[in-house]
């Protein structure tokens, strides 16, 4: 295959559907990749398969299975998503009574696995209490390695035409195909770094085509409510022309991708992937046409053999309550009811770990920022992290008592409290984690 | 002027790090960028960010600096309690900085 052409169906777990359909109705795409997996997602699913053990996959699976199949069964394009997320083999059996409904019965399902290393965690040390995973004890919940490309290529060898995922970096879903097509070695770390690129451009999918770009009259979007998902055609080298569907929202230009490359990075020299390091350095955006964008100039190294997990962990409760105040003097009223909520929270203080209070509209993204003249709404918020559920409820049912011993004119109170699930993160040596491929077709029984 | 008037830019964030681009609009005004908008200046602005948390990288050839900000989101997305828990707001904030007005 001379080009291989890469569509993004999703980037993140509740993105849009209609451009995907799109996408693989018209994109005539080799391959639609659905990244869905934040970095909380595992670990949340792993707590819904403990009540329920078919459970821990993507709750949107059937859902865009079911509109994407017909047309990728009929183009003949590949599906590569991590929607399996902690619990891909019920995800493959899922996709495939989808398909069997369908009457895709010739569909190969591959479910890939090997992610879950919580199992071995235990004495590694998290970066962000200092402590062996174990130290969590019961409290622990999940750990998850960001895997590379070794299973997904294996699928794809395999002849999958659906290959289903849990935790794997982002990029790895699109470097996947481009490796399995073209041949790359795995120390070709120049051509792994350019399909890192490739990934890392189309992960977030809108976010590169006009998506979470516009700013009224200094960056303007076209047709931005009918946004379009990117496509890449990436050639032997590894070079590629971003582009989306004519007639399709938004726009692909040097600063939508600039944007992008730079989005969710450190050192653009040391971009840390399982199977290379990407340097994104010397990276060149070229204007080919509107909406094309021609990439090139990414290189790589040696990857660091050693792979991030996520460790998902309970860490008590949160709870919050909000009211707004508006018109004169609103502002001081706001401060006030926070300063009644903190006092009578008082007597819970050996519960409550860390509490804050501010008003939206002033203060709530930049604590400290110094009111301007005639402001004329706040909504304050008081937020706290408690140690168990019923403290939690107290800090929301205090903001809602404001409506009778508040301040003046307290209006829309709202409340809620829920548990806390912290991820935590850690390295761990590539070698510890083994991929494994199970393969399933739409005509088998389900078991 | 303010650096919205020159540049644009988009928050990233991984665990308890923020990353913010800062990308100039015409390449006329990169240096003036890269003159003035250092982490200390960075950290002044924000004025709950120390300078020392705060690393500079630069990408010349995309007139553009990114911006890695350590222990910025208070715990990280999933233990914040922030409301914007992702620091997703930060880089529209970067942009109200006042810089020097003088052609680049």
């Amino acid at each position: 295959m001379s080009v291989v052409r890469i569509g993004a169906g999703a980037g993140f777990q509740g993105d849009r559907l209609a451009p995907a359909v799109d996408l693989a109705e018209r994109g005539a795409l080799d391959y639609l990749v659905f990244e869905c997996l934040g970095e909380r997602t595992i670990a949340l699913a792993q707590q819904d398969r403990i009540s329920h053990p078919e459970a821990g996959y993507d709750p949107l699976l059937a859902r865009r299975m079911r509109a994407v199949l017909p047309a990728c069964h009929k183009n003949g394009t590949r599906i590569i998503t991590n929607m399996g997320a902690a619990n891909p083999r019920g995800a493959a059996k899922r996709t495939a009574e989808i398909a069997r409904e369908l009457g895709l019965t010739d569909l190969k399902i591959a479910a890939v696995t090997g992610d879950d290393v919580l199992d071995r965690i235990g004495d590694y040390i998290l970066d962000e209490t200092g402590e062996p995973a174990s130290a969590l004890s019961e409290r622990l919940v999940s750990a998850n390695a960001y895997v590379g490309i070794e299973g997904l290529v294996s699928a794809l060898e395999a002849g999958a035409d659906v290959v289903i995922c849990g935790r794997a970096s982002d990029p790895s879903l699109f470097l996947a195909p481009l490796v399995h097509e073209f041949g790359w070695a795995r120390d070709d770390w120049a051509r792994l770094g350019r399909g890192v690129l490739v990934g890392h451009l189309l992960e977030c999918a809108a976010q590169i085509t006009g998506g979470y770009f516009a700013d009224p009259g200094v960056k303007d979007v076209p047709d931005l409510a009918h946004v379009g998902n990117p496509l890449a055609s990436v050639d032997a080298e590894g070079n590629a022309t971003i582009t989306k569907l004519p007639g399709t929202g938004g726009q692909i230009t040097r600063a939508t991708c600039i944007e992008q490359m730079l989005y969710e990075i450190h050192d653009p020299a040391r971009y840390l992937q399982p199977d290379v390091i990407a340097d994104f350095s010397g990276v060149t955006f070229a204007q080919t046409a509107p909406d094309c964008i021609a990439v090139a100039g990414a290189q790589g190294q040696a990857a660091s053999g050693l792979l991030k997990v996520s460790v998902g962990y309970r860490d008590g409760w949160m709870g919050e309550g909000q009211i707004t105040y508006a018109g004169a003097n609103c502002v001081a009223r706001g401060t006030l009811a926070i300063e009644v909520v903190r006092a009578r929270l008082k007597p819970l203080e050996t519960r409550i770990h860390e509490a804050r209070g501010e008003l939206i509209g002033l203060n709530s993204v930049i604590p400290g920022a110094e009111p301007a003249a005639g402001v004329p709404e706040v909504r304050m918020r008081y937020a706290a992290r408690c140690q168990d559920a019923e403290a939690a409820r107290c800090v929301g049912e205090e903001v809602e008592a404001l409506y009778l011993s508040g301040p003046a004119g307290g209006g829309g109170a709202r409340s809620h409290h829920r548990p806390v699930l912290a991820i935590g993160s850690t390295l761990i040596p590539a070698a510890e984690v083994v991929a494994t491929v199970k393969m399933m077709e739409a005509e088998d029984e389900i078991a | 002027m303010k650096l919205h008037d020159i540049a644009h830019g988009r928050t990233g964030d991984k665990g308890d790090i923020s990353n913010i681009s800062v990308i100039a609009h015409d390449p006329a005004h990169w240096a003036l960028i890269r003159e003035v908008v250092t982490p200390e200046r960075v950290a002044a602005h924000f004025g709950c960010f120390a300078p020392e948390a705060i690393t500079r990288y630069e990408l010349p050839a995309l007139h553009a600096l990114n911006f890695v900000i350590r222990g910025a989101l208070t715990g990280g997305v999933t233990r914040s309690l922030a409301l914007d828990a992702h620091g997703k707001c930060l880089a529209s904030v970067l942009l109200e900085m006042r810089i020097p007005d003088r052609a680049g």
